[in-house]
């Protein structure tokens, strides 16, 4: 019977759509995954079963961290899970882990000084280690992939709802794509360049980073991201970062590859300035100062590539430079030792060159946070 | 949800920009593949039966929920019919703005005059009354504590106050979290032990229902956490759970201002996280019951407690006054003892604050400190829990007897359900139940021709015989041990005896008052509400009586309408004589208790075995 009612309104659809346009396709095809989807279970009521199992299995997994912040709007709490039985914990990088004193909560209240055993900022990841054992945890290694369309859920203790023995918050969304998050640089602020899966849910709430985002068997699929806003139009992604993007470096981590401290160096090196190209820009007096070459220093990698002062830099890479602040921070996400590619105004003539990448020097943690601030 | 999509369709398209051929191939694609296949791969029948049933508790569940606006339009918010004469659910938030009338939209697209009945500033909860039907469809109650984290759920209500044509709004989601303890602001809006869920709450669903996925209320939505992205839902909202509205609906009734409860003691956590008591009152009932400095709880009213949070969850799901059983441990004993929660609130001061008074100088402590808990956000930073979406900042609700405001004029069919005193929100429904009490109490016989001295005669269940003698004047009573007397017309505050009884021979004088006079006789008498017995299953029917410096509370049973307990407070910091009277047979044609328990403090004074009753002809008053 519902076949019958689906084939005679597509019927309808096919003789009143001569006009339609692709969108409303794309939410009948939806619709159809959907009702695919929902195939599973045969009601509600016979659904709550399995899911609250879930819930219940993923729950003794979570940990409430409590750390550096608790001032101008910096909250001093995220979330994080457990990856080992032997206490060490998978979170995202960020402020909060900033601290000697960070604390970890398990879900059954119990409360540990927690370690940091390593990070790379890059991928905004921290592995934290608290003594005990044999702990409830999940296996980053038997982490299924997700597919576009299907329910997940997000553990997380946004806004500190939880406290001690207080179970995480569980929120339930619909992954809707998978999707690459450097795309957009200049758009979002943050330094993860990689896939990401976008959730229908408002999921990525303060406290909400380091959170879990599992499937409905509750397997691990994803750890949900720090909160991100969409500079040009002002609306919040909700995203999580598969867990395959994060099994390699974890693996490192835990097995004493990546020290805390290697990681903070090298995150540091990554921010190269202009001067190390060997290219002084005109003075930076306007809110957005177009960004033309004063001079080029002799023998640096600008000079080789044959850049001339006065030149208007229009592109690194593919993104389009507006001003010289966005140049500064185009070249600053360049990757480690790889050419950079420019494309200059010379007159009026467009000419693209090829920068090496400079031998940077380490910047002292000062200097690099009034580099962030600028 | 698919369906209705699918419904929509056609207008859709008709409206559509020019479109591609592409997406015409691609539906003829879809439309081959889906005759092709069989139909059980199409849509699973049972798919199509969820469909159907979600489909049918959802359009039920609209059916019982309203959009309340307020008169002349300024503000509003939801509810929710709760019986078919039309009491109704609400946040105390919502009805502030609306004062003593309100227009109740319901998804019929009929408009409903509604009048209030109680508040619960301390919940935000309120209760109401939609008019002009004796057959409103309304929404079933769940049993919230069953409720479990990743059950379905639905909020219907009124967002953004878009349902104009008074057709709610449906919003699905799971539930988050539950038992979860949101911080008062002051003393005002605790939302204790509520559930968390991520079903769209925004302004204006605030005192709309949150529904279980079989359409029962599981609690009223109030409350969500925002911050920066502003006052738009962010997938965390609050709902009072459905079962604290229970424990103070019978005292909503009552048209007051409804208090909350505290226990006289701080908890905090020790080194091992368990709550300890920390600070004790001396003048409360938990510390006359025994319980000391550093005791550790381990229950409270049934529900274990691990954490300060837990207590605090339980303890706000309590009206003042209510007895609960808490349950402590002392060098490794256990002792149960039954809890007297005192008011969060002095009356005055609480009503006062309800109708928007001037603010107390300190509320309680945002949070109780714990020692060697995680660092808390510090004061000064943005609140990540706000208050409810439309605000407690709200014009405050007008109450009746505070400074007049000039007011549209109430409807006809209000004015009829509003009574103005001072002390209630509507004293229109105090009078209501306080009839409804007396009524069924007396319906086995009329107590007022018993105006002469009674006599009560039987057995002490320790041995030996007693005999009782009640008077307008004077009580008396006769045991194995001697006689005692005292007057009733002095301070009937001092005169406490027999000794070690709290007050028997007040309390039954008084007792003899009551049903001789009734209660417009007696003295100041109202309609408290309900609340629980020791040893007795259910809730009761309280009424409370002052007569001269003392103040009685009277229990009655809803279902038999019998009078089932009497406590009489000398003094708030004594405890109270109470009588247990039950064993009820017919004398002259009424109903007399022939077991009566007598128990002060921690003890049982006496049980009274009566075997006769005798009344003597009323004397005609001397000197009048």
């Amino acid at each position: 019977m519902e076949r019958v009612k689906l084939k005679s309104m597509l019927e309808q659809n096919v003789r009143s759509c001569r006009m339609c346009h692709a969108r409303v396709t794309t939410a009948f095809v939806l619709v159809v995954i959907a009702l695919i989807v929902y195939s599973g279970p045969s009601s509600a009521a016979q659904a709550q079963s399995p899911l609250t199992n879930a819930i219940g299995a993923v729950q003794p997994k979570m940990v409430k961290l409590y750390g550096a912040g608790g001032i101008s709007g910096l909250e001093a709490y995220q979330s994080a899970f457990l990856i080992s039985a032997d206490g060490h914990i998978l979170t995202v990088w960020s402020y909060v882990l900033d601290t000697d004193y960070l604390t970890a909560v398990l879900g059954d209240g119990r409360k540990y000084e927690a370690k940091l055993v390593g990070a790379d900022p890059r991928l905004e990841l921290a592995v934290l280690k608290i003594e005990e054992t044999d702990l409830p945890h999940f296996k980053l290694a038997e982490s299924p992939p997700a597919a576009k369309g299907s329910r997940v859920l997000a553990f997380s203790n946004l806004f500190n709802v939880a406290t001690g023995d207080e179970p995480a918050s569980v929120q339930h969304g619909i992954l809707s794509v998978k999707t690459q998050l450097d795309a957009r640089r200049g758009v979002f602020e943050t330094p993860y360049r990689g896939p990401v899966y976008v959730l229908d849910a408002v999921t990525n709430n303060p406290g909400a980073a380091g959170g879990a985002l599992t499937n409905y068997r509750g397997e691990l699929v994803g750890m949900l991201g720090k909160e991100l806003r969409n500079s040009l139009n002002n609306t919040w992604l909700n995203y999580a970062i598969p867990i395959d993007q994060l099994t390699g470096i974890v693996d490192d981590i835990q097995a004493g590859k990546v020290t805390a401290q290697a990681v903070k160096a090298k995150s540091q090196r990554r921010r190269v300035n202009v001067a190390q190209y060997g290219i002084v820009l005109v003075p930076d007096v306007l809110e957005r100062t177009p960004p033309f070459i004063e001079q080029v220093r002799t023998g640096s990698a600008a000079d080789k590539a044959g850049l001339k002062p006065d030149d208007l830099v229009v592109f690194v890479g593919p993104q389009v430079v507006k001003s010289s602040r966005s140049l500064l921070d185009e070249l600053a996400h360049a990757q480690d030792g790889a050419p950079v590619k420019l494309v200059v105004m010379r007159g009026q003539e467009l000419v693209e060159v090829s920068l090496d990448a400079p031998e940077v020097e380490l910047l002292e943690p000062e200097a690099r946070e009034d580099a962030e601030r600028e | 949800m698919t369906i209705d999509l699918l419904k929509q369709r056609p207008t859709l398209c008709a409206t559509g920009p020019a479109g591609s051929r592409l997406a015409l191939l691609a539906i003829l694609a879809f439309a081959i593949v889906l005759q092709s296949v069989p139909v059980s791969a199409a849509v699973d029948p049972a798919v199509a039966k969820a469909e159907a049933d979600r489909v049918t508790v959802v359009e039920k569940a609209s059916s019982a929920t309203v959009a309340i606006f307020a008169p002349g339009g300024q503000g509003g918010g939801s509810g929710v019919v709760i019986s078919a004469d039309g009491y109704a659910l609400s946040n105390y938030h919502v009805t502030s703005a609306c004062g003593k009338a309100m227009k109740c939209g319901m998804s019929n697209g009929e408009l409903y005059d509604a009048v209030i009945v109680g508040i619960d500033p301390t919940g935000d909860v309120a209760l109401i009354k939609l008019l002009g039907r004796d057959d409103f469809p309304f929404a079933e109650m769940a049993d919230s504590d069953q409720v479990r984290v990743g059950d379905g759920c639905f909020t219907i209500g009124n967002p953004f106050l878009l349902a104009t044509d008074f057709k709610p709004t449906v919003a699905f989601g799971v539930v988050s979290g539950v038992h979860r303890y949101q911080y008062p602001d002051g003393t005002l809006l605790e939302y204790a032990d509520c559930i968390q869920a991520d079903a769209a709450i925004n302004p204006g669903n605030s005192g709309g229902p949150m529904f279980d996925a079989q359409g029962r209320v599981i609690g009223i939505n109030g409350r969500g956490s925002f911050e920066k992205r502003g006052r738009v839902n962010v997938g965390v909202g609050y709902a009072i759970s459905i079962n604290q509205i229970k424990n103070f609906l019978g005292h909503l009734k009552s048209g007051r201002v409804v208090d909350h409860a505290t226990l006289g003691a701080r908890l905090s956590s020790d080194q091992n996280r368990r709550p300890i008591v920390d600070e004790i009152l001396d003048d409360v009932d938990v510390f006359r019951r025994g319980l000391e400095y550093g005791d550790e709880i381990i229950s409270f009213a049934g529900r274990p407690i691990t954490t300060v949070n837990a207590f605090k969850n339980v303890l706000g799901i309590f009206p003042k006054g209510w007895r609960v059983p808490l349950v402590y441990r002392r060098d490794d004993q256990v002792h149960e003892i039954y809890v007297r929660l005192r008011g969060v609130h002095r009356e005055a001061e609480l009503i006062a604050r309800a109708a928007g008074g001037a603010k107390p100088p300190e509320g309680r402590p945002k949070r109780e400190p714990k020692p060697g808990e995680p660092k808390q956000p510090k004061p000064g930073q943005p609140k990540p829990n706000d208050p409810p979406p439309d605000g407690p900042e709200k014009p405050p609700m007008p109450l009746p007897g505070g400074p007049a405001k000039e007011e549209s004029p109430l409807p006809e069919i209000v004015k009829k359900h509003f009574v103005e005193r001072p002390g209630y929100i509507n004293y229109f429904f105090n009078q209501l139940n306080q009839d409804r009490v007396w009524k069924a109490f007396t319906a086995r016989g009329d107590y007022s021709p018993l105006a002469g001295n009674w006599t009560v005669q039987g057995e002490l269940l320790a041995g030996g015989d007693f005999q009782i003698e009640l008077s307008d004047q004077a009580s008396m009573i006769s045991l194995p041990g001697g006689r005692a007397m005292v007057g009733m017309a002095g301070d009937l505050a001092d005169s406490l005896d027999p000794p070690g009884s709290g007050g028997l021979l007040v309390t039954l004088g008084l007792w003899r008052r009551m049903l001789a006079g009734g209660p417009t006789k007696f003295g100041d008498v109202y309609y408290l509400g309900t609340a629980p017995l020791v040893g007795r299953e259910g809730l009761f029917d309280v009424l409370m009586a002052t007569h001269n410096s003392v103040e009685s509370q009277l229990y009655f049973d809803p279902a038999s309408g019998q009078l089932v307990a009497w406590e009489m407070f000398a003094d708030t910091e004594l405890d109270p004589c109470e009588l247990f009277l039950s064993d009820y047979r017919e004398v002259e044609g009424r109903m007399f208790p022939f077991h009566v328990e007598v128990r002060y403090g921690d003890g049982v004074y006496q049980v009274l075995q009566i075997n006769k009753y005798a009344f003597a002809k009323p004397q005609p008053a001397e000197g009048s």
